[in-house]
């Protein structure tokens, strides 16, 4: 515990020192006089390799190095919510009130308040045997959350005492209980190293949708509750648009926000944005669900590494509650660029394109920390954590390993798309490269949910905007003129579920919201649409005159319309466009 | 950091390229200056880039030619690279290592700052939304640019970046408002020629006088580049947010600068990234893009116009791409606008501006402009899309819709990305031409505009055309 080690080289966030036999892997340690917080990640001897979270200007060879013997650990306990963190947990208003407008070095900032009192109410009883993940009470976290206080992993025994109803710091003792290794105190308060995955009983299979409120998302590639989905595409094609879309209005009951290495603008316009925004489905605001972890591209790059740890060990906390939680981690490849560049420093061995070997190795095992599970304690809570990654690929190439071997392992791919992009067809998610290994998973909750022609509508869809790239191809050769009108009729029909349904904006009040119903009866009208077009083709009108129909329009702007009246307007629309369709047939 | 260790050494045991290998130290820190004393007796500056026990690697600024292993000094000065500020730096001109090169006095600072600064806490960022009027219809109308942002120009070589910002610099300006305005320039390994065109229309205009110039040149040293930014930037933080002015930060050329990184991570024997660039190429350019921005309370801003030249005009090049990959937004100069004499070549279809969102609308530009702007680029995309198609198989086989369209693209290229260099559009200038263009078109394609909106601002709707 007071060993000291001795500073021999510094390079940038990468440190060795000597004399530290005896010191573990991932151990924290304090570096040089001012204490800097690093992290051990090589031993050999009595050398010990340091990742540094701090800027590391200044460190002379010679400071010493002090052991914590504590591994890097997250607090966790009423009061997470609504926070900003940095990738370490130091709370970044706080860090604000201490130091100003710039983050400097050596701050010490508790992650949770200490002196706060939160509403306790008991739930176990004295002389209950309890074991992990059994409810000893609750706390009102937020107007939606309750906060559960389970029996921390690797505790069981008899409960000698629970606090009564009443009001309590963190810190203060609310249970004891008996175990075979004696008598154990337990706070609200509580700590749990950010590389260990939390335990659960074991994983289910996901067959709920993650409702994201984004049509080409939710019926075309849906992502499950308790699944992963990777997003790459190249800079300006739309990936955190999408994650603070899916952020804003994903139906999960906690959100964890992790921007890794990006910009410092886009977590200022989370922190303007969701303290007002109302979740959709509890009015409550969007912030009061939202955890924020902001380690930006110009904060130190070893803080990477750990700040997507540090945000799962976070949901996995209010998974283990029972709480569908999302995570949402912008960018993973500046975290794999943060392991390539500590790995150069230490001379290891590179893979491909300079990633360490290890790199396909950590990607899995972060995302396998994701999924819907059966949880410990005796009211066989069910809770789930799906993660959405975003990937950066150098030049938009996606054969690079960082995309690569995250596709390996998500079940979800949205492959954002340059050339979507520059037309402004947002979200840029290309439809004919993307898939959802969900699908089949997820489709009789859309038939009992929402309506039995789902699964059928969504593939109708898909096989016509195929068919459309087919026909482009074509087109591309002789023009459109020379296809016949069946044909040109397959390139409407597809061109209007591409503009109405698949387009979609997130800067408009009503459109960056869809609600599920309202996204079956859009579809079911296009496709309604398209069957007219084509028994009107059939009795010989000609396309130039579908063209011209005046309901056209409307179903251009059915997206548009507000959720409260979409149901009439729609009906009318139908009618119209039926209508329509009459007299041109006769 | 101890300051009692300004210890001199002559036990240098390599030089190679940039770097230089001194054995036999103790204490030396790393990041901190160190002076170097040539054989000849002139002083250069350096940087630790390592720090052992008994051994530093330094990187050397101004050049590694002359020195040697025997009679080369070094002094280790205990402190990291600083910076004098003062508000008397308006109006001055200096190199790229901060030295006064206008012949007037060196600066009395005021306060001295370290050149790498700190990371702005996010949580203390104003998010940017104050729209700047450039004059410039594909930027004001499409691209928009707020204060606080860093928006650069992606060039290609001899293409008219430098008259492009120039025009931004002296045209640029906030609606309504009378604020302290400044300009930061900051030149790395461009030419005499390409300098003087800026100093010369800042003496134009007057506005040298609320310029700061930090000029590192092409026969400057190449590793001086790593710090001239820094200088630029540490100096217009100092000016936006203790001195409460708005600042527009001219970058240029970080191609240049990227290739001042690479020559330090080949001569350091790293494992190279794409294109033999650094792998922590990101994180360095991060460290200077980021430092524009506003600050919750504080009445400044630091908005930045980085410009580079895209090799091959290749935008997948690494300088590019990790660039549009920090900033926020990019405009794109396109060679074959050039060559057809339209000026500014910007090329919207690749254009963005990620603040642009926040910075329009109501209040701000006005109602119509976001719905407009969507417009403009879909039905310029199908215009294109279509240029593209006849070149294969002849306009015959097109619509009469197909044809407007066609038409709309050259037309919007003519009158809407054309404008002269010193024509200066208002925002209601550049979205009436928005609006005659679109009214070219059949109403019922205008699917991104608000039927309001049309009926409000439509020409034909509102008698005939106008302008
Ligand atoms: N769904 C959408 N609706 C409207 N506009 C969008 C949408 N998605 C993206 N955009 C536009 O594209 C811009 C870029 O999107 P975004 O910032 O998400 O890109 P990115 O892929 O995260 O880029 P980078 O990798 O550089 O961070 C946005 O600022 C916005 O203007
Ligand atoms: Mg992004």
């Amino acid at each position: 515990m007071t060993e000291k080690g001795i500073i021999t080289r510094v390079t940038g966030p990468v440190i060795s020192a000597k004399n530290m036999r005896g010191s573990r892997m991932y151990e924290l340690v304090r570096v040089g006089n001012e204490r800097l917080i690093g992290e051990i990640i090589g031993l050999d001897e009595d050398v010990a390799t340091i990742q540094v979270y701090e800027e590391t200007g200044g460190v002379t060879p010679g400071e010493e190095v002090i052991s914590t013997g504590m591994p890097l650990s997250v607090e966790l306990g009423p009061g997470l919510l609504g926070k900003i963190y940095d990738g370490i947990q130091r709370p970044l208003d706080l860090i604000k009130l201490q130091m100003g407008d710039y983050i400097k070095r050596g701050v010490e900032a508790p992650a949770l308040e200490r002196d706060k009192k939160w509403e306790f109410a008991p739930v176990a009883k004295k002389g209950e045997t309890m074991g992990p993940g059994d409810i000893l009470g609750v706390v009102q976290e937020t107007k939606t959350i309750e906060h559960r206080i389970l029996v921390p992993p690797g505790i069981t025994g008899k409960l000698l005492e629970i606090a009564p109803k009443g009001k309590y710091t963190i810190e203060e003792t609310i249970a004891k209980i008996k175990t075979a290794e004696g008598v154990k105190k337990i706070q609200m308060l509580q700590k749990w190293p950010v590389r260990t995955g939390r335990p659960y009983v074991k994983k289910l299979d996901p067959s709920v949708p993650l409702i994201t409120g984004q049509r080409v998302i939710d019926t075309f590639f849906p992502v499950a509750k308790g699944g992963t989905a990777a997003i790459p595409g190249p800079f300006g094609s739309g990936k955190t648009v999408v994650q603070q879309l899916l952020a804003k209005w994903a139906d999960a009951d906690v959100i964890v926000y992790v921007g890794c290495g990006e910009r410092g603008n886009e977590m200022a316009d989370v922190l303007r944005e969701f303290p007002v925004l109302e979740d959709p489905r509890t009015g409550e605001l969007l912030m009061n669900r939202t955890m924020l972890i902001a380690n930006t591209s110009n904060m130190p790059v070893a803080a990477r590494d750990a700040s997507v740890y540090t945000g799962m060990t976070l949901a996995e906390y209010y998974r283990d509650m029972g709480y569908d939680v999302a995570l949402m981690a912008d960018s993973t490849s500046r975290w794999a660029e943060a392991m390539r560049e500590i790995s150069g420093r230490l001379e290891e061995m590179p893979g491909e394109e300079g990633y360490p070997a290890y790199l396909a190795s950590r990607l899995a095992d972060f995302y396998e920390r994701s999924g819907r599970a059966m949880l410990n304690g005796k009211d066989e809570k069910i809770g789930s954590i799906s993660v959405i990654g975003a990937v950066s690929p150098p030049g938009g190439d996606f054969s690079e390993p960082v995309t690569q071997n995250t596709l390996r392992i998500t079940k979800v791919f949205w492959a954002l798309d340059a050339d979507l992009a520059n037309k402004r067809h947002f979200p840029a998610i290309n439809w004919l490269q993307s898939y959802s290994l969900y699908l089949d998973g997820v489709k009789d909750w859309w038939h009992k949910e929402v309506g039995a022609k789902w699964e059928k509508m969504r593939n109708e869809a898909m096989s016509l905007l195929q068919k459309e790239s087919e026909l482009q191809e074509i087109v591309q050769l002789v023009g459109p003129d020379a296809l016949p009108e069946s044909d040109q009729a397959a390139l409407d029909g597809a061109k209007a579920i591409r503009e109405a349904f698949l387009m979609q904006n997130a800067f408009h009040k009503v459109d960056t919201y869809c609600p599920k119903e309202k996204q079956y009866r859009m579809l079911e009208i296009l496709l309604k649409f398209n069957e007219l077009m084509y028994e009107a083709i059939q009795k010989d009108v000609p396309i130039e005159r579908i063209r011209g129909l005046p309901v056209k329009e409307k179903l251009a702007r059915m997206g548009t319309v507000p959720d409260a009246e979409y149901q009439r307007r729609f009906e009318e629309i139908e009618k119209e466009m039926e209508a329509q369709f009459k007299d041109m047939v006769g | 950091m101890a300051v009692s260790k300004s210890k001199e050494y002559t036990t240098v045991t390599e030089v190679s390229g940039p770097l230089m290998v001194v054995e036999k130290v103790s204490d030396v820190a790393y990041g901190e200056v160190v002076e170097i004393e040539t054989p000849s007796g002139e002083r250069r500056r350096g940087q630790v880039l390592e720090a052992q026990t008994d051994k530093a690697i330094i990187q050397v600024f101004e050049g590694t030619r002359d020195l040697d292993t025997d009679w080369t000094s070094v002094r280790f000065t205990g402190e990291t690279m600083k910076i004098p500020v003062s508000i008397e730096v308006l109006g001055r001109v200096f190199d790229g290592t901060g030295t006064p090169i206008d012949g007037g006095p060196s600066i009395i600072p005021e306060k001295v700052l370290d050149i790498y600064g700190a990371p702005i806490n996010p949580y203390a960022r104003e998010f940017p939304r104050d729209f700047i009027e450039t004059g410039i219809s594909t930027i004001d109308g499409m691209n928009t640019l707020v204060r606080g942002q860093k928006l650069p120009i992606f060039s290609g070589a001899g293409l008219p970046h430098n008259e492009l910002a120039a025009q931004i610099a002296r045209q640029a300006k906030v609606l309504g408002k009378k604020e302290e305005f400044a300009v930061v320039f900051v030149a790395m390994g461009i030419t005499h020629e390409e300098a003087n065109f800026f100093i010369q229309d800042f003496e134009r205009t007057g506005a040298l006088e609320r310029a700061v110039m930090f000029l590192n040149l092409a026969d400057d040293p190449a590793i001086e580049r790593i710090i001239t930014p820094r200088l630029g930037l540490t100096t217009a933080e100092y000016l936006a947010f203790e001195k409460d002015m708005h600042i527009l930060v001219i970058l240029t050329n970080l191609t240049n600068y990227c290739e001042a990184l690479r020559e330090i991570a080949a001569a350091r024997g790293e494992v190279p990234g794409r294109r033999g660039y650094p792998g922590y190429m990101y994180t360095d350019l991060a460290s200077i893009y980021e430092r524009a921005g506003r600050i919750k309370g504080k009445k400044g801003s630091i908005t930045q116009m980085p410009m580079l030249t895209m090799p091959d005009d290749d935008i997948t090049h690494p300088i590019p791409d990790l660039t549009g990959y920090i900033t926020e937004g990019q405009i794109v100069l396109f060679r074959e606008f050039n060559r057809k004499g339209i000026y500014p070549p910007v090329d919207v279809l690749p254009c963005l501006s990620r603040l642009m969102q926040g910075g329009i609308g109501e209040g701000r530009t006005r109602e119509d402009h976001a719905d407009v702007n969507d417009q403009l680029y879909s039905a310029y995309a199908e215009g294109r899309r279509l240029r593209d198609l006849v070149a294969v198989v002849g306009e015959e086989a097109l619509t009469d819709l197909d044809r407007t369209y066609l038409e709309f693209a050259d037309r919007f290229e003519a009158e809407f990305v054309n404008q002269a260099v010193d024509e200066d559009r208002s925002i209601e200038k550049t979205l009436e031409i928005a609006w005659n263009l679109l009214s070219m078109l059949p109403e019922s394609e205008l699917k991104r505009i608000d039927p309001e909106f049309i009926k409000k601002y439509h020409p034909k709707r509102r008698g005939g055309k106008t302008g």
